[in-house]
């Protein structure tokens, strides 16, 4: 057998049960990234912006959890989330919600992380311009946030990266159900597994191409940027 | 906090998958050998057909399946090492088992049978022969079925493995495929199901080297998670997957299943021994 | 024409600056008042920028008090000040008066259009409203932050070195918009180490050396009669060390 081709034949053909991995694959790191973004934009702007005791302390846990490895990530969900653990009762584990949480858990120290050094970078730059314009403190978070728009776009992408690439949280909390868990990075373990390498290398070029263009997408932004804004 | 964000995450995303709401389901957790082999890929759709119930199978080796069990996650477990099924029973944890269909292990070794086991039908000469030359020997290591079949097989050879492994010995700690991928990659003597050796695609310089012997049956039972202990399981639902598994139509499905025209499982739930 | 507000007179009583043991301004008592421009000069180094950012509001004296129109701590609203080297937000040169617009609030909504048009043909820069303001030139980019400055409607203008590193024509442009800011009676104080701009402009002249206000008086009394010896070094042209 051709290696790689075959699951690309799969796709042209538009088999549906590899479409629904890609989908379910798409739709779960997007919602993670989504969710992420909505926490860690905010809180990475307020830690840029304010001073407190121990706030190099919450600077540094965030940073060096962009490290966190998935596999701990998901350990701490699925902990969470099983009937014998505190949230037990929302009965999501094994399901796509819980994978979507484990890949907040995952996404959201990087996006926090890396918007704080935007931001807090971007603050140095605005502050006296700011300050002497008597800018009170929601409009200067706002329009810290949205002069670092191109930036932060680039963060949500390598956060979106990040989500779509790992293996370890979500086959850990989703299980990789055939048909309501499987994603591209489950799927390839499996059928690694079960020593059908043409398939998992086929998964594979998919998902390569994703991050790739998720990639080229991130540059060509980057470059508008400069472009626009200098 | 974050547990409140989480659960404000997980209720946006819940919107996402409106499938989660009215879709009739039970989370099986079962081995790697039934899902690996395409055991499931096959059954499970008939299933769905007859009833409307869609089944989670969610494959892991014995052990942490029956662990799945006990924490309550899953509706049904679905394994293959009756001991460790008794034990789960004698906590409480299941309801009652039922023998549903039993396949056997083989053992596998490179075509040049460094320990030279090939012919032989006992497999606890092969394996004393094999530790007795040193020859390389993957282990699951991980609490599966085969797992567990692999260690009592190795103690009626009276060979404690916890004391007299060599460096041959090695401990991957993963299904049943991933350890014939290495044990393919590595030319070792790996213990396995028929059924997942059957679907395996990978086999490289791979192939049978004992089979037959009747301290390689391998049976399969399945259990209901008892709704005492967790009363989230899907009881109702659950027994009924059961109750499929053992009756006639259940159990000509399981027959059906065929890999290159070899059966994989032979059902036998009215062999009330197994 | 406006009054001058609540602002004047800006009274530094006793102000000294110090940071990582260095003294910035030392024990500087100086009162600006409404009237014509005061142009703070000396050399690199003497303390003109701390000075104005002092009397902006921007940093706290280590000791000393700073009032404005006779109290303590008060918000930059009528305040503005046009740093040497302005920062631009990332938007056009039109989106970032809209934004000065919007956060003095001054102005109803439906003015700011106008009110933009008409502050970029004060800095002559009416074809450049739709340029991302930081690819424009240093001398486009400082002419642009006066705009944004009187786009607050301020009774005090700060400007810091309004004229350094210009080209001719940009100088006049930036000196043109200073008189005409000051003849609508809004107070202009600037800091040059450019005689000849403070000739041009000052109505008074503060003149500092070593972060020290050596003497001040009437521009033209400063320019004819300077008193102490350091003016007198700085008029003629000579390195005052």
């Amino acid at each position: 057998m051709e290696p790689t081709v075959s699951a690309f034949q799969l796709l042209l053909a538009g088999d549906p049960a590899l479409l629904a991995v890609v989908r379910l694959s798409l739709i779960v790191s997007m919602s993670a990234v989504g969710v992420a973004t909505l926490i860690g934009v905010p809180v990475g702007a307020s830690l840029a912006l304010t001073h407190f005791p121990g706030r190099t302390v919450v600077v540094v846990v965030f940073n060096a959890l962009m490290g966190l490895p998935p596999v701990v990530a998901g350990l701490a969900v699925f902990l969470l989330l099983s009937r014998s653990g505190p949230l037990g009762s929302l009965g999501l584990l094994f399901t796509p919600p819980a994978m979507v949480c484990a890949q907040v858990v995952l996404v959201t120290p990087i996006i926090a992380a890396l918007t704080r050094q935007t931001i807090e970078d971007l603050w140095e730059e605005y502050c006296d311009e700011l300050t002497a314009m008597n800018v009170g403190m929601v409009r200067r978070v706002g329009t810290l946030i949205w002069d670092g728009r191109f930036s932060l776009i680039t963060i949500v992408l390598a956060g979106f990266g990040r989500a779509a690439a790992e293996v370890g949280a979500i086959i850990i909390v989703g299980g990789n159900i055939e048909g309501f868990t499987r994603t591209m990075t489950t799927a390839i373990a499996l059928e690694t597994s079960k020593g059908d390498l043409p398939l998992a290398i086929g998964l594979g070029v998919i998902l390569i191409a994703i991050v790739v263009l998720v990639n080229a997408l991130a540059w060509t932004v980057g470059r508008a940027a400069q472009r626009y804004a200098g | 906090m974050l547990a409140r964000r989480l659960l404000i995450a997980a209720a946006a995303a819940m919107l996402s998958f409106p499938a989660l709401a009215q879709d009739k389901s039970i989370v099986v957790a079962s081995t790697t050998s039934t899902q690996d082999s395409g055991l499931f890929g096959y059954i499970l759709p008939l299933f769905k057909n007859a009833t409307g119930i869609s089944v989670r199978v969610v494959a892991q080796g014995t052990g942490q399946a029956l662990d799945t069990g006990r924490r309550g996650d899953a509706d049904v477990v679905f394994v293959h090492a009756k001991s460790a099924e008794e034990k789960f029973l004698s906590e409480g944890f299941g309801v009652k088992r039922f023998p549903v269909m039993y396949n056997d292990f083989i053992l596998i070794g490179p075509k040049s049978d460094p320990a030279g086991v090939k012919g032989t039908k006992d497999i606890v000469k092969a394996l004393t022969a094999i530790k007795d030359k040193g020859a390389s020997f993957i282990s699951r290591g991980d609490r599966s079925g085969t797992n567990i079949a692999e260690i009592k097989l190795w103690t009626i050879a009276g060979i404690d493995i916890g004391k007299d492994r060599g460096p041959w010995y090695k401990e991957v700690g993963q299904g049943m495929g991933a350890a014939l991928n290495i044990a393919s990659a590595s030319n070792s003597y790996v213990l396995s199901d028929r059924g997942t050796w059957l679907s395996f695609k990978n086999r490289g310089d791979l192939e049978i080297v004992v089979e037959g012997d009747k301290r390689l049956f391998n049976q399969y039972g399945v259990m209901l998670v008892n709704p005492a202990k967790h009363p989230t399981v899907k009881a109702k639902l659950g027994q009924q997957f059961i109750d499929w598994l053992i009756s006639p139509e259940g159990q000509a499905a399981i027959a059906d299943y065929k890999v290159n025209g070899e059966q994989l499982f032979y059902p036998n739930a009215h062999d009330r021994g197994a | 024409m406006r009054a001058p507000g609540t602002e004047l007179p800006i009274c530094l009583s006793d102000v000294t600056v110090e940071t990582h043991g260095v003294t910035i301004l030392d024990r500087i008592t100086l009162a600006l008042g409404s009237g014509p421009p005061t142009v703070l000069i000396g050399p690199n180094g003497s303390g003109k920028t701390t000075l104005l950012r002092i009397a902006m509001g921007l940093i706290l004296p280590s000791a000393g008090t700073v009032t404005w129109g006779g109290r303590e701590s008060v918000a930059p609203v009528r305040r503005a000040i046009v740093f040497q080297h302005p920062v631009m937000l990332r938007r056009t040169a039109a989106e970032n008066l809209r934004y000065a617009l919007k956060v003095s609030g001054r102005l109803p909504r439906k003015m700011y259009d106008s009110r933009i048009a008409e502050l970029l043909s004060l800095v002559g820069l009416s074809e450049f409203g739709d340029r991302p303001a930081r690819t424009m030139s240093g001398g486009e980019k400082r002419r642009l932050a006066l705009a944004r400055a009187l786009a607050g409607d301020p009774a005090v203008l700060f400007l810091d070195e309004p004229s350094a590193s210009l080209d001719p024509a940009a100088a006049k442009v930036v000196e043109d918009v200073i008189r005409t800011v000051a003849a609508r009676n809004i107070k202009v104080v600037m800091s040059t180490h450019d005689l000849g701009s403070a000739r041009r402009l000052a109505g008074d002249i503060i003149f500092m050396h070593r972060g020290r206000v050596v003497e001040t008086g009437a521009a033209s009394t400063f320019f004819n009669e300077p008193h102490s010896d350091e003016a007198k070094i700085f008029i003629r042209g000579d390195l005052l060390v």
